[in-house]
């Protein structure tokens, strides 16, 4: 499952080796711990908007080194592009070159975080023409940046400051190295609501969360990180992987329910589990999905329903009950896949099915939004777990080597960091939407 | 000053649940697991289910039939390698088959005393990784070859080895006063009550059938824990039928001839398998926010003299259930659901028809008129030993959490368990729904 590769160009001789070969040499990305920095060295904040010396306060305020210039050949840790009143193209030419200037000086880790407004079909021509240009160009600096570096953006809705909660929670999930996988993406925040935690180290502190799927891989993941976060943990997987998934119970200190969740109560036995033994239930992460790749041409009907009954109509099924029992505040993360986006050969079923989670997010929104809550989607790029270990080895090195931002797997880390902050309070003013943790690459499940 | 200490006010035990491995036939699926193996298992998955972690219990009891000697603190080891705090006390219990239910039934008694909050009862049992002695003149040269000090000694000790002191010692089913196996005992009994091979058959094939179909109602998703890629008992047939178990030949009492009914369809296999049970106080459950599924009212031990031939080997239940009723005021019918376990399809048989017999309900339980007949609908409803498999001392929680949980989905009424052991012995016990 590791990647060894990544491994060797990173120590001992084969360091060297690699270097005198001219190897592309992946670097270990910055992967977040608890009392880790925020940023690993100064901010720079770039652009001209009327929110930046607002915005310069709060990361003040959050014990960051804030330059408004670049200053002389020290280090940066990161670089933050306020294109927020960017109106016309050619606006965009100053802040852009300007961050160009700064980039020899990005430390390994770096961060650039652009703040944006979306291009609407009622724009201007130019207004629309200079925000959608944004969204170009800060992808191709992301492919730009190495040493494990990345380039993300913040899109604001309409009447929504950079420093509304969900705007500045997600600032700090770019910047922080819980984004490590996260590259060349937007992420939108469409409303004023949501709290910043108390405690940035345990956002989840109170909440009640299930996770399916969490016997193993990107689950089990998913069940610890929440937990790390500080919530109470109730791990969900079929009656035949409980083995495992009572590990993860005990490893989280959380309960574990045995249920499958293509079962018509399956939504009710999870309320009925949740509020009965840890007294409500606040966020769920639809993370249980199964894979029957075949090309079409080849597909039966039996791998084809199944993909989509446990990857999707499940989902339907149990956010119907959720509705139906008026959870306030309830914020729930589905998992999507860049295959659902991209499409993959030989996953035609899955593909429907993630596609699928993509679309049900956007048009749950509205309605769990009603009750203070929300739902967002996760599509991971290529991760690697058992699921991809299953992809022959020399499709699963050219997969890696495929990705010209990050040139490596991402871990189920990855994708559990970017859930448990969607699935955060903080990130309350997000909805409807599907972030991808892909490390710029569109392959893999 | 000190004022006369009052003896506390009994309170309920309550069965908050269970958790197993799936049973698995001797030197199959669980041929490499140990005991401890297996009952830490149960334990951890009980852990997991209700959130235990880092808990200090009461207690927990448990043991095994067939133990190693260094199995000697086994309970305590497996608490050690489980993830409740290792502050949690723990101690073994022997009681051949009837191991878990004397367990669950004494910390039951512990916690109406007041005296624990919390506790897990259980057993496990390998055949498979059965313990194997020396023969007993090895034994008795290692001894003596320990003892001797001078070279002289221990060559003369030595001396003594014989070839045929290499045969090991397995253990058996036999009892060891009567030399016959539990089911060459069980046939006799079979025999003395008239049971039929098609009512022994009968038995067998509607555990088999409840069982699985209590699987497939998705019941057993919070009572069972998958161990070793194993997630069903691996000894269930639910496609099995009635023809089928006819055709097989008598496996115990052969020496009876044409009255031989006894056969391996109608009589449990040998097993590997653990199972345990959480109970606790009202007030520990409620403040734990746990499931109260059902009271453990009370249980009673029974034993007969079947060295003598006064009674049949597996016949203690009888008494025991006659004498518990008695001091519950209750009769036989006042229950909703009876778990009989199926040491073999003879043994329930003739229990019932012992209960139905006035001359035996009156000569023998010292009672005016029989306790009578049960409604058979109530009986062993999700199945029981004959399809699950019967790992000695796993029978008893086995049966415990299985009955509270029906009974909780009932939401009413009461159950009664009777389990027979080796020895002559038996326990029986009341729940009651909650």
């Amino acid at each position: 499952m590791a990647d060894k590769y990544l491994e060797l160009v990173n120590s001992g001789f084969t360091k060297n080796l690699a270097k005198t070969l001219g190897l592309p040499r992946p670097s270990i990305l910055r992967r977040y711990a608890p009392g880790a920095p925020l940023v690993p060295g100064p901010v720079l904040l770039l652009g001209n908007s009327p929110q930046a010396q607002e915005l310069s306060d709060v990361l003040l305020g959050w014990g960051l080194d804030v330059r408004r210039h670049a200053v002389g050949e020290g280090k940066v840790g990161a670089i933050v592009l306020l294109l927020d009143a960017v109106a016309t193209p050619g606006q965009l030419s100053e802040p852009m070159l300007a961050a160009g200037h700064a980039l020899r000086q990005l430390t390994p880790g770096g961060r650039v975080v652009s703040f944006s407004r979306p291009a609407l079909a009622t724009d201007t021509p130019a207004v629309a023409a200079a925000r959608q240009g944004i969204d170009g160009s800060v992808r191709s600096l992301g492919r730009e940046l190495r040493g494990g570096a990345t380039a993300n953006g913040v899109v604001l809705g309409e009447r929504v400051d950079a420093t509304a909660p969900s705007a500045l929670a997600a600032l700090r999930f770019l910047l922080s190295g819980r984004s490590a996988y996260v590259d060349g993406q937007f992420l939108q925040v469409d409303s004023a609501t949501g709290a910043l935690p108390e405690d940035f180290e345990r956002p989840l502190a109170g909440k009640v969360a299930v996770v399916t799927g969490a016997a193993r891989g990107i689950g089990a993941a998913i069940a610890k990180t929440l937990y790390r976060d500080g919530a109470t943990v109730v791990v969900v997987d079929v009656p035949a992987a409980g083995d495992a998934l009572a590990k993860v119970a005990n490893l989280v200190s959380g309960t574990a329910l045995q249920l499958d969740i293509t079962r018509e109560d399956a939504g009710k036995v999870i309320i009925e589990h949740a509020t009965s033994r840890h007294g409500k239930l606040d966020i769920v992460i639809h993370n249980a999905g199964i894979t029957r790749d075949k090309l079409l041409a080849n597909m039966d009907a039996a791998r084809w329903n199944s993909v989509i009954a446990v990857n999707l109509e499940s989902q339907l099924r149990m956010n119907e009950e959720f509705l139906a029992a008026g959870l306030p505040g309830l914020r729930l993360v589905s998992l999507a896949s860049t295959s659902g986006i991209a499409g993959n050969r030989g996953q035609t079923n899955y593909a429907a099915s993630k596609g699928g989670v993509i679309g049900m997010v956007r048009a749950s929104a509205a309605a769990f939004a009603a009750s203070g809550g929300g739902i967002n989607a996760v599509a991971p790029g290529f991760i690697e777990t058992e699921m991809t270990a299953k992809i022959p080895v020399a499709t699963r090195t050219v997969a890696r080597m495929l990705m010209p931002s990050l040139m490596q797997g991402g871990l189920p880390l990855d994708v559990a960091e970017a859930i448990a902050f969607l699935a955060s309070d903080a990130a309350a003013g997000i909805n409807g939407r599907t972030l991808r943790v892909c490390g710029q690459s569109l392959v893999g499940a | 000053m000190t004022a006369q200490s009052e003896t506390p006010a009994i309170r309920q035990a309550v069965i908050i649940g269970g958790n197993r491995i799936p049973f698995a036939r001797s030197n199959g699926a669980y041929a490499n697991a140990s005991n401890q193996d297996m009952f830490t298992a149960a334990i951890d998955g009980l852990v997991a289910r209700f959130g235990l972690q880092g808990q200090r219990l009461g207690a927990v009891a448990g043991g095994a039939v067939l133990k190693h000697s260094k199995d000697f603190n086994l309970v305590r080891e497996c608490v050690l390698g489980s993830s409740l705090s290792p502050e949690t006390p723990a101690y073994d219990v022997q009681m051949a088959c009837a191991t878990g239910m004397e367990a669950i039934g004494s910390l039951a008694n512990k916690i109406k005393l007041g005296q624990i909050d919390s506790a897990i009862g259980g057993g496990v049992d390998t055949t498979s990784d059965a313990p194997i002695a020396v023969s007993e003149p090895l034994r008795l040269m290692l001894l003596e070859l320990t003892r001797a000090r001078s070279t002289g000694a221990k060559l003369k000790a030595m001396s003594k080895f014989r070839p045929s002191f290499l045969a090991p010692n397995a253990p058996g089913t036999g009892e060891p006063r009567t030399g016959l196996s539990m089911g060459n005992h069980q046939a006799l009994t079979t025999k003395a009550w008239n049971i039929t091979r098609e009512a022994q058959d009968e038995l067998a094939l509607a555990s088999h059938k409840n069982l699985a179909a209590a699987y497939d109602r998705h019941f057993f998703d919070d009572l069972i824990t998958p161990f070793a890629g194993v997630s069903r008992d691996t000894n269930l047939r639910g496609d099995s039928t009635i023809e089928k178990l006819a055709s097989l030949k008598p496996a115990f009492g052969k020496n009876l001839g044409e009255d031989a009914t006894m056969t391996a369809g109608n009589s449990t296999p040998l097993t590997d398998g653990a199972s345990v049970v959480l109970l606790g106080s009202e007030d520990y459950a409620m403040a734990n926010d746990l499931p109260m599924l059902a009271n453990f009212v009370d249980f009673e031990a029974a034993a007969v003299d079947f060295v003598h031939g006064a009674e049949g080997l597996l016949m203690a239940p009888a008494y025991a259930v006659a004498r518990m009723l008695k001091r519950n005021n209750l009769t036989l019918q006042d229950f909703d659901y009876y778990e009989i376990h199926e040491a073999f399809a003879g043994t329930v048989l003739s229990t019932l028809a012992a209960w139905e017999d006035a001359e035996f309900c009156k000569n023998k339980l010292g009672l005016d008129a029989p306790l009578g007949a049960i409604d058979r609908s109530k009986l062993n409803v999700n199945g029981s030993s004959l399809a699950a498999g019967h790992p000695f001392a796993a029978t008893g929680g086995r049966i415990v959490a299985t009955l509270a949980k029906m009974l909780h989905e009932k939401g009413s009424g009461r159950g009664l368990i009777s389990v027979c052991a080796a020895g002559g012995q038996g326990v029986v016990a009341i729940l009651e729904a909650r």
